[in-house]
Protein backbone atom coordinates (compact mmCIF):
# COMPACT_ATOMS: atom_id res chain seq x y z
CA UNK A 1 0.00 0.00 0.00
CA UNK A 2 1.43 3.05 -1.14
CA UNK A 3 -0.76 5.50 0.81
CA UNK A 4 0.41 9.31 0.89
CA UNK A 5 1.53 10.70 4.12
CA UNK A 6 -1.24 13.58 4.89
CA UNK A 7 -0.11 14.83 8.52
CA UNK A 8 3.38 14.70 9.72
CA UNK A 9 4.42 15.91 12.77
CA UNK A 10 7.96 16.03 13.75
CA UNK A 11 9.78 16.66 16.94
CA UNK A 12 6.98 18.60 18.49
CA UNK A 13 7.06 19.63 22.09
CA UNK A 14 4.93 21.75 23.76
CA UNK A 15 5.35 23.32 27.16
CA UNK A 16 3.89 25.53 29.49
CA UNK A 17 5.62 27.76 31.63
CA UNK A 18 4.51 28.63 34.66
CA UNK A 19 5.93 30.40 37.75
CA UNK A 20 5.04 27.55 39.95
CA UNK A 21 6.62 24.89 38.05
CA UNK A 22 6.72 24.18 34.39
CA UNK A 23 4.80 21.33 32.64
CA UNK A 24 5.92 19.53 29.31
CA UNK A 25 2.75 18.91 27.43
CA UNK A 26 3.83 17.50 24.98
CA UNK A 27 7.55 15.59 24.65
CA UNK A 28 9.09 15.12 21.16
CA UNK A 29 5.57 13.72 18.92
CA UNK A 30 6.71 12.20 15.83
CA UNK A 31 3.81 10.92 13.73
CA UNK A 32 2.95 10.22 9.98
CA UNK A 33 -0.84 10.04 9.58
CA UNK A 34 -1.78 8.97 5.48
CA UNK A 35 -4.08 9.94 3.64
CA UNK A 36 -7.55 8.84 4.18
CA UNK A 37 -6.72 7.06 7.39
CA UNK A 38 -8.71 7.10 10.86
CA UNK A 39 -6.39 7.66 13.52
CA UNK A 40 -7.43 7.18 17.09
CA UNK A 41 -5.27 9.02 19.82
CA UNK A 42 -6.19 7.66 23.10
CA UNK A 43 -4.46 8.59 26.49
CA UNK A 44 -5.27 9.16 30.19
CA UNK A 45 -7.18 12.57 31.19
CA UNK A 46 -4.21 15.44 31.16
CA UNK A 47 -1.59 13.41 28.66
CA UNK A 48 -1.60 16.72 26.36
CA UNK A 49 -3.97 14.56 23.57
CA UNK A 50 -5.90 17.57 23.68
CA UNK A 51 -3.34 20.04 22.97
CA UNK A 52 -1.85 18.17 20.04
CA UNK A 53 -4.91 18.47 18.64
CA UNK A 54 -5.55 22.20 19.16
CA UNK A 55 -1.81 22.77 17.82
CA UNK A 56 -2.74 20.86 14.93
CA UNK A 57 -6.21 23.00 14.69
CA UNK A 58 -4.10 26.46 14.86
CA UNK A 59 -5.20 27.21 17.82
CA UNK A 60 -2.47 27.25 20.04
CA UNK A 61 1.50 26.80 18.82
CA UNK A 62 4.18 24.38 19.32
CA UNK A 63 7.44 25.56 21.44
CA UNK A 64 9.50 23.51 19.57
CA UNK A 65 8.78 21.25 15.94
CA UNK A 66 6.47 22.08 13.42
CA UNK A 67 3.61 19.73 11.89
CA UNK A 68 2.74 19.68 7.69
CA UNK A 69 -0.78 18.83 6.67
CA UNK A 70 0.05 17.73 2.69
CA UNK A 71 -2.38 19.81 0.08
CA UNK A 72 -4.79 17.93 -2.11
CA UNK A 73 -3.54 18.39 -5.94
CA UNK A 74 -6.69 18.83 -7.44
CA UNK A 75 -7.01 22.30 -7.15
CA UNK A 76 -10.09 22.78 -4.66
CA UNK A 77 -9.68 25.42 -2.39
CA UNK A 78 -9.53 23.70 1.00
CA UNK A 79 -9.22 25.20 4.09
CA UNK A 80 -6.29 22.86 6.01
CA UNK A 81 -8.41 21.35 8.73
CA UNK A 82 -11.72 21.52 10.62
CA UNK A 83 -12.46 20.83 14.24
CA UNK A 84 -15.15 19.35 15.61
CA UNK A 85 -15.55 20.45 19.42
CA UNK A 86 -16.58 18.61 22.70
CA UNK A 87 -20.28 19.22 23.12
CA UNK A 88 -20.57 22.94 23.73
CA UNK A 89 -19.02 23.49 20.14
CA UNK A 90 -21.52 24.93 18.49
CA UNK A 91 -23.10 28.04 18.42
CA UNK A 92 -26.35 29.20 20.82
CA UNK A 93 -27.07 32.09 18.55
CA UNK A 94 -27.18 31.21 14.57
CA UNK A 95 -29.64 28.14 13.86
CA UNK A 96 -28.74 24.56 12.85
CA UNK A 97 -28.74 26.01 9.22
CA UNK A 98 -26.30 28.78 9.75
CA UNK A 99 -24.11 26.68 11.98
CA UNK A 100 -23.32 24.12 9.57
CA UNK A 101 -22.75 27.03 6.83
CA UNK A 102 -20.62 28.71 9.00
CA UNK A 103 -17.10 27.50 7.45
CA UNK A 104 -18.11 28.38 4.64
CA UNK A 105 -19.40 31.56 5.52
CA UNK A 106 -16.44 32.26 6.72
CA UNK A 107 -14.57 31.53 3.77
CA UNK A 108 -16.46 33.60 1.70
CA UNK A 109 -17.52 31.02 -1.13
CA UNK A 110 -19.92 31.38 -3.73
CA UNK A 111 -23.76 31.61 -2.33
CA UNK A 112 -24.64 28.84 -4.28
CA UNK A 113 -22.06 26.66 -3.47
CA UNK A 114 -23.09 27.15 0.08
CA UNK A 115 -26.75 26.33 -0.08
CA UNK A 116 -25.78 23.02 -2.54
CA UNK A 117 -23.73 21.51 0.48
CA UNK A 118 -25.32 22.58 3.57
CA UNK A 119 -28.50 21.22 2.32
CA UNK A 120 -26.76 18.23 1.34
CA UNK A 121 -24.73 17.65 5.01
CA UNK A 122 -28.38 18.23 6.26
CA UNK A 123 -29.55 15.87 4.16
CA UNK A 124 -26.68 13.29 5.11
CA UNK A 125 -27.06 14.09 9.20
CA UNK A 126 -30.54 13.96 9.38
CA UNK A 127 -30.87 17.61 10.61
CA UNK A 128 -32.85 18.62 7.54
CA UNK A 129 -36.23 19.18 9.83
CA UNK A 130 -34.43 20.71 12.40
CA UNK A 131 -32.56 23.61 9.97
CA UNK A 132 -34.57 26.42 11.43
CA UNK A 133 -33.81 25.31 14.88
CA UNK A 134 -31.78 27.21 17.62
CA UNK A 135 -29.09 24.54 19.14
CA UNK A 136 -31.36 24.76 22.48
CA UNK A 137 -33.91 23.34 21.59
CA UNK A 138 -31.83 20.02 20.15
CA UNK A 139 -30.83 17.12 21.98
CA UNK A 140 -27.06 16.20 22.67
CA UNK A 141 -26.76 13.70 19.79
CA UNK A 142 -28.38 16.39 17.39
CA UNK A 143 -25.95 19.03 18.57
CA UNK A 144 -23.00 16.79 17.76
CA UNK A 145 -24.66 16.17 14.50
CA UNK A 146 -24.66 19.86 13.65
CA UNK A 147 -21.02 20.01 14.30
CA UNK A 148 -20.03 17.13 12.61
CA UNK A 149 -21.61 18.18 9.12
CA UNK A 150 -20.57 21.85 10.25
CA UNK A 151 -16.91 20.08 9.60
CA UNK A 152 -17.49 18.37 6.53
CA UNK A 153 -19.08 21.09 4.64
CA UNK A 154 -16.18 22.95 5.42
CA UNK A 155 -14.91 20.71 3.29
CA UNK A 156 -11.42 20.09 5.02
CA UNK A 157 -7.72 18.55 3.75
CA UNK A 158 -8.06 16.77 7.11
CA UNK A 159 -10.57 16.66 10.20
CA UNK A 160 -9.69 17.04 13.81
CA UNK A 161 -12.13 15.85 16.66
CA UNK A 162 -11.89 16.26 20.08
CA UNK A 163 -13.92 13.91 22.34
CA UNK A 164 -16.83 14.40 20.03
CA UNK A 165 -19.22 11.63 21.83
CA UNK A 166 -17.92 12.07 24.95
CA UNK A 167 -20.80 13.21 26.50
CA UNK A 168 -23.75 11.26 24.37
CA UNK A 169 -25.20 7.96 26.19
CA UNK A 170 -24.34 4.66 24.58
CA UNK A 171 -27.40 4.21 22.36
CA UNK A 172 -26.36 7.58 20.84
CA UNK A 173 -23.18 6.99 20.43
CA UNK A 174 -23.80 3.98 18.67
CA UNK A 175 -26.02 5.50 16.42
CA UNK A 176 -23.58 8.52 15.70
CA UNK A 177 -20.57 6.49 15.66
CA UNK A 178 -21.53 4.55 12.74
CA UNK A 179 -23.32 7.45 10.75
CA UNK A 180 -19.78 9.23 11.20
CA UNK A 181 -18.37 6.48 9.50
CA UNK A 182 -20.52 6.04 6.80
CA UNK A 183 -19.60 10.38 5.53
CA UNK A 184 -15.72 9.15 5.77
CA UNK A 185 -15.75 5.94 3.89
CA UNK A 186 -17.84 8.37 1.62
CA UNK A 187 -15.47 11.42 1.89
CA UNK A 188 -12.31 9.52 2.14
CA UNK A 189 -10.92 12.39 4.83
CA UNK A 190 -8.58 11.75 6.61
CA UNK A 191 -9.50 11.69 10.43
CA UNK A 192 -7.97 12.29 13.69
CA UNK A 193 -9.67 11.24 16.67
CA UNK A 194 -9.91 11.61 20.77
CA UNK A 195 -10.99 9.67 23.03
CA UNK A 196 -11.24 7.97 26.19
CA UNK A 197 -13.08 5.40 24.84
CA UNK A 198 -11.32 1.68 23.86
CA UNK A 199 -14.78 0.56 22.38
CA UNK A 200 -14.87 3.86 20.17
CA UNK A 201 -11.09 3.68 19.28
CA UNK A 202 -11.28 0.02 18.54
CA UNK A 203 -14.93 0.80 16.59
CA UNK A 204 -13.60 3.89 14.51
CA UNK A 205 -10.05 3.49 13.80
CA UNK A 206 -7.27 1.98 11.27
CA UNK A 207 -4.91 2.45 13.80
CA UNK A 208 -4.75 3.47 17.30
CA UNK A 209 -1.86 6.11 19.03
CA UNK A 210 -1.58 5.18 23.26
CA UNK A 211 -0.29 8.54 24.81
CA UNK A 212 1.10 8.52 28.26
CA UNK A 213 0.92 11.72 30.84
CA UNK A 214 3.77 14.17 32.25
CA UNK A 215 5.22 14.23 29.95
CA UNK A 216 3.01 13.39 26.97
CA UNK A 217 4.85 11.05 24.63
CA UNK A 218 3.25 8.11 21.98
CA UNK A 219 4.24 5.00 23.31
CA UNK A 220 2.66 2.45 21.47
CA UNK A 221 1.26 1.81 18.04
CA UNK A 222 -1.57 -0.72 17.39
CA UNK A 223 -2.91 -1.26 14.18
CA UNK A 224 -6.39 -2.30 13.86
CA UNK A 225 -7.14 -3.96 10.75
CA UNK A 226 -10.26 -5.87 11.36
CA UNK A 227 -12.44 -5.19 8.04
CA UNK A 228 -14.91 -2.59 7.69
CA UNK A 229 -18.05 -2.15 8.16
CA UNK A 230 -17.54 -3.39 11.87
CA UNK A 231 -20.26 -3.84 14.50
CA UNK A 232 -19.79 -3.04 17.81
CA UNK A 233 -20.92 -7.19 18.69
CA UNK A 234 -18.10 -8.22 16.22
CA UNK A 235 -15.43 -6.05 18.04
CA UNK A 236 -16.83 -8.06 21.89
CA UNK A 237 -16.81 -11.30 19.84
CA UNK A 238 -13.60 -11.05 18.28
CA UNK A 239 -10.66 -12.38 20.21
CA UNK A 240 -7.73 -10.37 18.70
CA UNK A 241 -9.85 -7.36 19.51
CA UNK A 242 -10.39 -8.50 23.01
CA UNK A 243 -6.58 -8.92 23.24
CA UNK A 244 -6.05 -5.51 22.15
CA UNK A 245 -8.92 -3.82 24.86
CA UNK A 246 -7.40 -5.60 27.47
CA UNK A 247 -3.89 -4.49 26.14
CA UNK A 248 -4.74 -1.16 25.71
CA UNK A 249 -6.72 -0.89 29.01
CA UNK A 250 -3.95 -2.14 30.93
CA UNK A 251 -1.75 0.85 29.38
CA UNK A 252 -3.96 2.84 30.66
CA UNK A 253 -4.54 1.78 34.34
CA UNK A 254 -0.50 1.55 34.47
CA UNK A 255 -0.51 5.51 33.02
CA UNK A 256 -3.12 6.56 35.70
CA UNK A 257 -1.35 4.68 38.47
CA UNK A 258 2.23 5.91 37.55
CA UNK A 259 0.58 9.75 37.54
CA UNK A 260 -0.86 9.36 41.04
CA UNK A 261 2.57 7.81 42.25
CA UNK A 262 4.18 11.09 41.40
CA UNK A 263 1.07 12.98 42.72
CA UNK A 264 2.09 11.67 46.28
CA UNK B 1 -64.28 -15.66 28.72
CA UNK B 2 -66.24 -12.83 29.23
CA UNK B 3 -64.61 -9.87 31.32
CA UNK B 4 -66.39 -7.86 34.08
CA UNK B 5 -67.18 -4.91 31.86
CA UNK B 6 -68.85 -3.32 35.18
CA UNK B 7 -65.25 -2.87 36.72
CA UNK B 8 -64.30 1.08 36.57
CA UNK B 9 -61.69 1.24 33.90
CA UNK B 10 -59.34 3.96 34.02
CA UNK B 11 -58.26 5.86 30.47
CA UNK B 12 -54.84 7.21 31.22
CA UNK B 13 -55.37 10.17 28.76
CA UNK B 14 -58.01 10.98 30.84
CA UNK B 15 -56.52 10.94 33.85
CA UNK B 16 -53.12 13.21 32.29
CA UNK B 17 -55.58 15.52 30.91
CA UNK B 18 -57.37 15.94 34.41
CA UNK B 19 -53.83 16.60 36.03
CA UNK B 20 -52.86 19.05 32.74
CA UNK B 21 -56.24 21.06 33.48
CA UNK B 22 -55.18 21.09 37.18
CA UNK B 23 -51.62 22.70 35.96
CA UNK B 24 -53.52 25.10 33.47
CA UNK B 25 -55.58 26.25 37.14
CA UNK B 26 -52.30 26.70 39.03
CA UNK B 27 -51.10 28.85 36.14
CA UNK B 28 -53.89 31.10 35.63
CA UNK B 29 -54.09 31.62 39.38
CA UNK B 30 -50.55 32.68 39.42
CA UNK B 31 -51.32 35.47 36.45
CA UNK B 32 -53.88 37.07 38.64
CA UNK B 33 -52.38 37.00 41.95
CA UNK B 34 -49.77 39.00 39.65
CA UNK B 35 -52.68 41.33 37.90
CA UNK B 36 -54.84 41.34 41.87
CA UNK B 37 -51.12 42.40 43.60
CA UNK B 38 -51.09 46.38 42.61
CA UNK B 39 -55.01 46.41 42.52
CA UNK B 40 -54.90 45.18 46.16
CA UNK B 41 -52.69 47.64 47.38
CA UNK B 42 -54.91 50.46 45.62
CA UNK B 43 -57.98 49.12 47.56
CA UNK B 44 -55.94 49.09 50.74
CA UNK B 45 -54.75 52.44 50.25
CA UNK B 46 -58.35 53.61 49.52
CA UNK B 47 -60.04 52.04 52.15
CA UNK B 48 -57.63 52.83 55.18
CA UNK B 49 -58.06 56.77 53.78
CA UNK B 50 -61.35 57.15 53.41
CA UNK B 51 -62.16 55.37 56.60
CA UNK B 52 -59.52 57.66 57.97
CA UNK B 53 -56.91 55.10 58.96
CA UNK B 54 -54.43 56.94 57.36
CA UNK B 55 -54.35 60.70 56.85
CA UNK B 56 -56.67 61.72 54.04
CA UNK B 57 -54.16 65.09 54.08
CA UNK B 58 -51.04 62.80 53.19
CA UNK B 59 -52.33 59.91 51.36
CA UNK B 60 -55.51 61.16 49.47
CA UNK B 61 -57.46 57.87 48.26
CA UNK B 62 -56.62 56.79 45.16
CA UNK B 63 -59.64 57.81 42.89
CA UNK B 64 -59.29 61.45 44.26
CA UNK B 65 -55.85 61.51 42.82
CA UNK B 66 -57.59 59.75 39.76
CA UNK B 67 -60.07 62.54 39.81
CA UNK B 68 -57.02 65.26 39.85
CA UNK B 69 -55.50 62.96 36.86
CA UNK B 70 -58.46 63.54 34.71
CA UNK B 71 -58.68 67.11 35.76
CA UNK B 72 -54.93 68.09 34.79
CA UNK B 73 -55.42 66.01 31.38
CA UNK B 74 -58.93 67.99 30.42
CA UNK B 75 -57.02 71.65 30.70
CA UNK B 76 -54.27 70.59 29.12
CA UNK B 77 -51.50 71.47 31.19
CA UNK B 78 -50.84 67.38 31.65
CA UNK B 79 -50.06 66.72 27.88
CA UNK B 80 -46.97 69.13 27.99
CA UNK B 81 -45.41 67.81 30.89
CA UNK B 82 -45.77 64.74 29.71
CA UNK B 83 -44.85 65.51 26.68
CA UNK B 84 -41.60 67.50 27.90
CA UNK B 85 -40.15 64.39 30.19
CA UNK B 86 -40.71 61.58 27.45
CA UNK B 87 -38.64 63.82 24.97
CA UNK B 88 -36.28 64.49 27.42
CA UNK B 89 -35.92 60.35 28.64
CA UNK B 90 -35.58 59.20 25.40
CA UNK B 91 -33.09 61.68 23.99
CA UNK B 92 -31.40 61.72 27.04
CA UNK B 93 -31.44 57.59 26.74
CA UNK B 94 -30.35 57.41 23.13
CA UNK B 95 -27.67 59.56 24.16
CA UNK B 96 -26.01 57.30 26.53
CA UNK B 97 -26.97 54.16 25.38
CA UNK B 98 -24.84 54.38 21.98
CA UNK B 99 -21.86 55.48 23.19
CA UNK B 100 -22.38 53.36 25.93
CA UNK B 101 -22.25 50.53 23.31
CA UNK B 102 -19.82 51.77 21.01
CA UNK B 103 -17.22 52.01 23.50
CA UNK B 104 -18.47 49.05 25.49
CA UNK B 105 -17.87 46.96 22.67
CA UNK B 106 -14.06 48.51 21.93
CA UNK B 107 -13.27 48.06 25.31
CA UNK B 108 -14.41 44.18 25.13
CA UNK B 109 -12.91 43.50 21.74
CA UNK B 110 -9.13 45.27 21.90
CA UNK B 111 -7.70 44.86 25.12
CA UNK B 112 -5.30 48.12 25.11
CA UNK B 113 -8.75 49.95 25.01
CA UNK B 114 -10.20 48.44 27.87
CA UNK B 115 -6.98 49.08 29.98
CA UNK B 116 -6.72 52.33 28.82
CA UNK B 117 -10.80 53.18 29.35
CA UNK B 118 -11.57 51.13 32.66
CA UNK B 119 -10.13 53.18 35.01
CA UNK B 120 -11.50 56.32 34.14
CA UNK B 121 -15.27 54.49 33.59
CA UNK B 122 -14.16 53.58 37.33
CA UNK B 123 -13.50 56.32 38.58
CA UNK B 124 -16.28 58.19 36.89
CA UNK B 125 -19.17 55.76 37.90
CA UNK B 126 -19.42 56.47 41.86
CA UNK B 127 -19.73 60.79 41.06
CA UNK B 128 -23.84 60.97 40.38
CA UNK B 129 -24.45 62.73 37.18
CA UNK B 130 -27.66 64.65 39.66
CA UNK B 131 -23.96 66.16 41.98
CA UNK B 132 -22.67 67.90 38.64
CA UNK B 133 -26.33 69.37 37.54
CA UNK B 134 -25.43 72.69 38.65
CA UNK B 135 -22.34 72.56 36.02
CA UNK B 136 -23.89 70.85 33.28
CA UNK B 137 -26.71 73.72 33.85
CA UNK B 138 -24.02 76.15 33.21
CA UNK B 139 -22.51 74.75 30.64
CA UNK B 140 -25.37 73.49 28.79
CA UNK B 141 -28.14 76.11 29.43
CA UNK B 142 -31.29 75.43 31.75
CA UNK B 143 -33.13 74.09 28.65
CA UNK B 144 -33.81 70.61 27.60
CA UNK B 145 -30.09 70.08 26.87
CA UNK B 146 -28.90 70.50 30.25
CA UNK B 147 -32.12 67.09 31.38
CA UNK B 148 -30.83 65.50 28.24
CA UNK B 149 -27.19 65.34 28.89
CA UNK B 150 -27.45 64.99 33.00
CA UNK B 151 -29.77 61.28 32.02
CA UNK B 152 -27.14 60.54 29.51
CA UNK B 153 -24.28 60.24 31.97
CA UNK B 154 -26.47 58.75 34.09
CA UNK B 155 -27.36 56.30 31.39
CA UNK B 156 -23.74 55.69 29.90
CA UNK B 157 -22.59 54.00 32.83
CA UNK B 158 -24.34 50.40 33.43
CA UNK B 159 -24.39 50.29 28.93
CA UNK B 160 -20.53 50.70 28.93
CA UNK B 161 -20.28 48.25 31.69
CA UNK B 162 -22.61 45.44 30.72
CA UNK B 163 -21.31 45.89 27.09
CA UNK B 164 -17.90 45.35 27.90
CA UNK B 165 -18.43 42.49 30.55
CA UNK B 166 -20.86 41.10 27.45
CA UNK B 167 -18.26 40.98 24.97
CA UNK B 168 -15.38 39.74 28.01
CA UNK B 169 -17.36 36.97 29.15
CA UNK B 170 -18.43 34.84 25.98
CA UNK B 171 -17.40 31.35 25.94
CA UNK B 172 -14.00 30.89 24.77
CA UNK B 173 -14.73 28.00 22.83
CA UNK B 174 -16.72 30.48 20.14
CA UNK B 175 -13.45 31.99 19.76
CA UNK B 176 -11.86 28.97 18.65
CA UNK B 177 -15.17 28.05 16.67
CA UNK B 178 -14.39 31.43 15.09
CA UNK B 179 -10.47 30.98 14.62
CA UNK B 180 -10.43 27.33 13.33
CA UNK B 181 -13.16 28.44 10.79
CA UNK B 182 -11.15 31.42 9.72
CA UNK B 183 -13.49 33.95 10.84
CA UNK B 184 -11.77 37.26 9.64
CA UNK B 185 -12.01 40.45 11.80
CA UNK B 186 -16.10 41.47 10.56
CA UNK B 187 -17.16 38.35 10.42
CA UNK B 188 -16.20 37.75 13.81
CA UNK B 189 -17.54 40.94 15.10
CA UNK B 190 -21.15 40.59 13.22
CA UNK B 191 -21.37 36.85 14.02
CA UNK B 192 -19.79 36.33 17.80
CA UNK B 193 -18.72 39.07 18.98
CA UNK B 194 -21.89 41.53 19.15
CA UNK B 195 -24.61 38.42 19.54
CA UNK B 196 -22.47 37.01 21.59
CA UNK B 197 -22.49 40.23 23.89
CA UNK B 198 -26.08 41.09 23.61
CA UNK B 199 -27.83 39.71 26.24
CA UNK B 200 -25.88 41.35 28.26
CA UNK B 201 -25.73 43.90 26.76
CA UNK B 202 -29.57 44.43 26.79
CA UNK B 203 -29.10 43.56 31.06
CA UNK B 204 -27.15 46.85 30.94
CA UNK B 205 -29.75 49.08 28.81
CA UNK B 206 -32.82 47.67 30.75
CA UNK B 207 -30.68 49.02 34.07
CA UNK B 208 -30.37 52.08 31.91
CA UNK B 209 -33.65 52.56 30.99
CA UNK B 210 -34.59 52.31 35.02
CA UNK B 211 -32.01 55.25 36.14
CA UNK B 212 -32.55 57.47 33.11
CA UNK B 213 -36.51 57.60 34.93
CA UNK B 214 -35.04 58.05 38.56
CA UNK B 215 -32.92 60.86 36.78
CA UNK B 216 -35.47 62.70 35.11
CA UNK B 217 -37.59 63.34 38.16
CA UNK B 218 -34.83 64.83 39.87
CA UNK B 219 -32.88 66.80 37.47
CA UNK B 220 -36.86 68.18 36.74
CA UNK B 221 -36.88 69.41 40.22
CA UNK B 222 -33.90 71.00 40.20
CA UNK B 223 -34.06 73.45 37.34
CA UNK B 224 -36.60 73.47 35.32
CA UNK B 225 -40.15 74.85 34.24
CA UNK B 226 -42.07 72.05 32.82
CA UNK B 227 -41.74 68.22 32.98
CA UNK B 228 -43.14 65.23 35.42
CA UNK B 229 -40.60 65.82 37.91
CA UNK B 230 -41.03 69.89 37.93
CA UNK B 231 -45.32 69.46 38.71
CA UNK B 232 -44.35 66.70 41.16
CA UNK B 233 -41.75 69.10 42.90
CA UNK B 234 -44.11 72.43 42.87
CA UNK B 235 -47.40 70.59 43.75
CA UNK B 236 -45.47 69.28 46.73
CA UNK B 237 -44.54 73.20 47.54
CA UNK B 238 -48.17 74.32 47.38
CA UNK B 239 -48.63 71.29 49.28
CA UNK B 240 -50.93 70.27 46.37
CA UNK B 241 -50.44 66.73 47.50
CA UNK B 242 -52.90 65.02 44.79
CA UNK B 243 -51.10 67.04 42.07
CA UNK B 244 -48.17 65.19 43.17
CA UNK B 245 -49.13 62.16 43.18
CA UNK B 246 -50.17 62.48 40.42
CA UNK B 247 -46.96 63.05 39.01
CA UNK B 248 -45.49 60.08 41.06
CA UNK B 249 -47.90 57.63 39.95
CA UNK B 250 -47.26 59.03 35.89
CA UNK B 251 -43.49 57.54 36.32
CA UNK B 252 -44.33 54.68 37.92
CA UNK B 253 -46.63 53.69 34.90
CA UNK B 254 -44.14 55.33 32.69
CA UNK B 255 -40.93 52.74 34.37
CA UNK B 256 -43.11 50.07 34.14
CA UNK B 257 -44.15 50.33 30.62
CA UNK B 258 -40.78 50.95 29.35
CA UNK B 259 -39.76 47.38 31.21
CA UNK B 260 -42.75 46.10 29.47
CA UNK B 261 -41.50 47.27 25.88
CA UNK B 262 -37.42 46.88 26.16
CA UNK B 263 -38.65 43.11 27.66
CA UNK B 264 -40.55 42.71 24.10
CA UNK B 265 -37.56 43.90 22.00
CA UNK B 266 -34.85 41.31 24.36
CA UNK B 267 -37.24 38.24 23.53
CA UNK B 268 -37.60 39.25 19.84
CA UNK B 269 -33.96 40.05 19.44
CA UNK B 270 -32.68 36.80 21.57
CA UNK B 271 -34.90 33.91 20.16
CA UNK B 272 -32.35 31.54 21.10
CA UNK B 273 -32.00 32.07 24.77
Amino acid sequence: MSRKAKIIIRNLTKAFYKKQGSVTALDDINVTINDGEFVCIVGPSGCGKSTLLRILAGLETPSIGEFTIAIATDGENRPLQSMVFQERGIIPWLTVEKNVEFGLKMRHMPKKLIKERTAYYLKKTGLEKFSSLYPKELSGGMKQRVSIARAFANDPEILLMDEPFGALDEQNKFILQEELLSIWSETGKTILFITHSIDEALLLSDRILLMSSQPGKIIREIIVDMPRPRKIEDIRENPVMAGQFVEIWKHLQEEVQRSRREDE
Amino acid sequence: MKRDDKAVRYDPFEIEQREWKQRQTKERLKQLLTIASPLFLLLMWELLSRTGMIDIRFFPPPSAIMGTFFGMISSGEMASHIGVSLYRILAGFLLGVIPGVVIGLLMGLYTPIRHFVSPIVMALMPIPTLALLPIIIIIFGIGDLSKVVTIAGSVFFPVVINTAAGVINIDSIYLDVAKNYGAGKLDFFTKIAFPGAMPVMLEGIQMGQAIALLTIVAAEMMGATSGIGYLIWVSYKAFLLQEMYVGLILISFFGYLFSLLLRGIQKKLLPWR
